[in-house]
């Protein structure tokens, strides 16, 4: 029944891993040819699987895992999901329902675990209720602003026969809202041509909408001719190599992008939810600006900013009514300051702020960059990123130019996140270039998974940014603590050609400047999985960088004073 | 979902609030939360509290409609202006709750609550205890010798009053029920 619900929900893929309270499912799943189970090798890498499977697709990714250990395995890629609103299912098994409570083998209370960290969860006792759970499951997870769902299945449930019911349309009284308010809408684009310094800023929200919205994105950015920038989950919702690109803002922003967020009179958030790494420091944000806010969750308006015209609804909704409007309206822009404001960004943008030497023969983690960009970007190509440096240098350097072919942890941040998303995104472009570009710290923590891509021949290609330190970690160390580098060294990493070849894959290791574009190419013409080990620089920092309590206008740029810059106030953020 | 309108003009409100002036006015706001009655929607409720750090003064919860298989949950917050929008944007995405509304301002509304005393004492003291349960209208539902349980109804603040003035009259046990709340009028 349960394999069947997955098979009327469009299900092609599921991730998982087997054990006591599940295997009336995996018995299911054996008799069957319509799902594919890819075995992982830890329940974790299951649903970062799905993540990826999920974000490069658009659909929702399917994760079965046992009761107990197998259920709070998971809760760290649950947890990732939510904060960055990815369709997840993940079914668990449960003891049965007369040994709930009795702390039976292999018992959790696992519905109390993810209740925090899942949009919602159930808890199935009557088999009659199972298939209709199972559907709801799906629509709560995909519909408004996604997320991931668990369904908790005691094993006498699975075992038992009840009715099956086929999916309908639903019947659930939760049906978000998706189309904006009008009033709001018609506000915004009164708003819009009257700027003289407009600025779209796009996050994930663009992407969850689906590729029309990007669609209608691209298509109001050049109508109206506006910069835009966007955060580091809304990248490829406007193209890298467009016009009005400014770049990623934030934290580790492009120069222009946040000067351009600091100056700006009209800021227009689209499905992005003014997040610490964006703001920085909130009384100092964009201070002259009108904001509005397009989001599907109203919780998200007004949480961190205030906002001047909130619009809630789905971004593609929106945008297709904003467009609307706004050419009804005479496709008004107030274009003689446009084109001020254009000569003021480009100022900014001729300070070249991710400009780098790569002299001597050291590589630079950016040059390496540089060239996987430049190497692969006529590929049909995807990439995961893990967490820290390497990502933001990832997301610095490489060009995105369409939605679903970035999958990165951005809200939880989770080391270990993205060697499991390549796999998922693998399975789900089986002929597609998929990279991962790691720091060796972070994929060591789900390396368990070479077993996975091995195992089903997922050409997935592994980039580690091996600097044998946890870069992020080591540079805020400099930064904020005397330069008193605690357990930020990776001592003992292991050789990682030879860890390559132990799994039954290809190592390859590139020192020099001068053999990494052949050692790529390399990679990239290997028809199976590749750990790239690729030693960099061990001391390079990420730049520009908004230090912690500090406002837009107050980026560092390179390797200037890095000292003191961040006050008492500031050291205590994250 | 529930028809929450977002307030326009509110103040921002982050962990991240680097102003530790901003100090708006804290705000007392009772909000009828309409949920579905099934397991765990409480824990979902408080949860979203707790791991949200918001404050909650009272709450009751209770089935409504028991075809309809709906329970209100009746809680009583306090926070600053845009803390309580939070609060209420926050409650209306659990995907079990069906609506949220604010009693506090949307329109006048009754609230009452529900306390059983038991005060303890001989002599003058009693005597005194039973005169001032009668100017409360709070009726005796047990009696001993040297023991009352008073049982009163009335609005938080009646039933705060009734206990400052028990307390020196020998007053051993209190339990409220916390505050149920509905708008008034149509």
């Amino acid at each position: 029944m349960i394999v069947q619900a997955l098979i009327d929900q469009g299900v092609d893929t599921v991730f998982g891993y087997p054990g006591g309270a599940v295997l009336p499912i995996y018995d299911e799943i054996h008799q069957q040819n319509a799902i594919r189970h890819i075995l992982v090798r830890h329940e974790q890498g299951a649903v970062h699987a799905a993540e990826g499977y999920a974000r490069s697709t658009g659909k929702p990714g399917v994760v079965i895992v046992t009761s107990g250990p197998g259920a709070t395995n998971a809760v760290t890629g649950l947890t990732d999901a939510l904060m960055d609103s990815i369709p997840i299912i993940v079914l668990t098994g449960q003891v049965p329902t007369f040994m709930i409570g009795s702390d039976a083998f292999q018992e959790a209370d696992t519905v109390g675990i993810t209740r925090p960290c899942t949009k919602h969860n159930w808890l199935v006792k009557e088999t009659d209720a199972l298939s209709g759970v199972l559907h709801e499951a799906f629509h709560v997870a995909t519909q408004g602003r996604p997320g991931p769902v668990l369904v908790d299945i005691p094993k006498d449930v699975q075992f038992a026969t009840g009715m099956y019911n086929a999916p309908k349309p639903s019947v659930s009284h939760y049906q978000p809202k998706v189309k904006g308010d009008m009033e709001e809408i018609t506000e915004l684009v009164a708003a819009m041509e009257k700027a003289k310094k407009p600025i779209f800023y796009t996050g994930g929200g663009v992407i969850n909408s689906g590729p029309a919205a990007s669609q209608l994105l691209r298509e109001l950015v050049k109508a109206t001719g506006f910069p835009i920038t966007s955060t580091l989950m809304g990248l490829g919702c406007y193209p890298a190599s467009g016009e009005n690109w400014l770049g990623m803002l934030g934290m580790h922003g492009l120069y222009q992008a946040n000067m351009a967020m600091h100056d700006c009179d009209l800021l227009i958030n689209i499905g992005a939810r003014f997040d610490d790494r964006i703001t920085g420091r909130i009384d100092a944000f964009s201070p002259k600006s009108t904001k509005a806010h397009i989001d599907i969750d109203p919780s998200s308006i007004n949480k961190v900013i205030k906002t001047d015209i909130p619009i809630v609804g789905d971004v593609g909704h929106v945008l297709e009514d904003i467009l609307k409007v706004w050419k009804s309206r005479g496709r008004k822009t107030n274009s003689e300051a446009l084109a001020k404001w254009w000569a003021q960004i480009e100022e900014w943008k001729a300070i070249d702020c991710l400009k780098f030497k790569q002299t001597g023969k050291t590589i630079k983690p950016q040059h390496a960059l540089v060239r996987l960009e430049e190497l692969t970007r006529k590929h049909d190509r995807y990439i995961c990123t893990e967490v820290g440096q390497h990502q933001m240098w990832a997301a610095q350097y490489l060009g995105f130019e369409d939605p679903n072919r970035w999958m990165t942890s951005g809200g939880l941040g989770t080391m270990g996140y993205g060697f499991p998303a390549s796999i998922g995104v693998q399975m789900a472009h089986p002929d597609a270039l998929v990279i991962n570009v790691a720091g060796e710290a972070s994929w060591l923590m789900n390396m368990q998974e070479m077993g996975t891509a091995v195992q089903y021949r997922l050409p997935v290609k592994q980039f580690i940014l091996n600097n044998e330190r946890l870069g992020m970690v080591r540079q805020w160390q400099e930064l904020l603590h005397g330069e008193r580098y605690s357990q930020s060294w990776s001592e003992a990493l292991p050789d990682f050609v030879k860890l390559a070849e132990a799994f039954g894959a290809k190592g390859i290791i590139c020192s020099d400047p001068a053999d990494l574009d052949d050692a790529i190419m390399e990679m990239i013409n290997h028809d199976g999985p590749v750990i790239f080990d690729c030693l960099v620089e061990k001391h390079e920092n990420c730049f520009p960088m908004i230090p912690s309590g500090k406002a837009h206008n107050e980026m560092l740029l390179g390797e200037a004073q890095t000292q003191g810059v961040i006050d008492s106030k500031g050291s205590v953020l994250v | 979902m529930s028809a929450l309108k977002i307030k326009k003009g509110a103040t921002s409100h982050s962990a991240y609030n680097l102003r530790p002036t901003f100090s708006d006015m804290v705000e007392r706001h009772t909000l009828a939360v309409l949920v579905e009655n099934e397991p765990g929607v409480l824990a979902r409720v408080i949860g979203l509290f707790s791991g949200r750090g918001y404050n909650i003064d009272s709450l009751t919860v209770a089935e409504v409609d028991h075809t309809g298989h709906l329970s209100r949950i009746t809680i009583v917050t306090s926070g600053t202006p845009q803390v309580i929008e939070q609060i209420k944007a926050q409650l209306g995405r659990i995907v079990s709750v069906h609506d949220v509304h604010d009693l506090t301002v949307e329109g006048a509304s009754v609230e009452r609550e529900l306390a059983m005393f038991k005060v303890t004492g001989t002599g003058d003291k009693r005597v005194e205890a039973l005169r001032l349960a009668d100017i409360f209208r709070a009726s005796v539902v047990d009696s001993t010798l040297e023991s009352f349980v008073f049982e009163i109804t009335g609005a938080p603040d009646k039933i705060d009053a009734f206990a400052d003035l028990m307390r020196p009259l020998g007053l051993t046990d209190v339990a409220r029920t916390g505050v149920a709340a509905l708008s008034r009028g149509e």
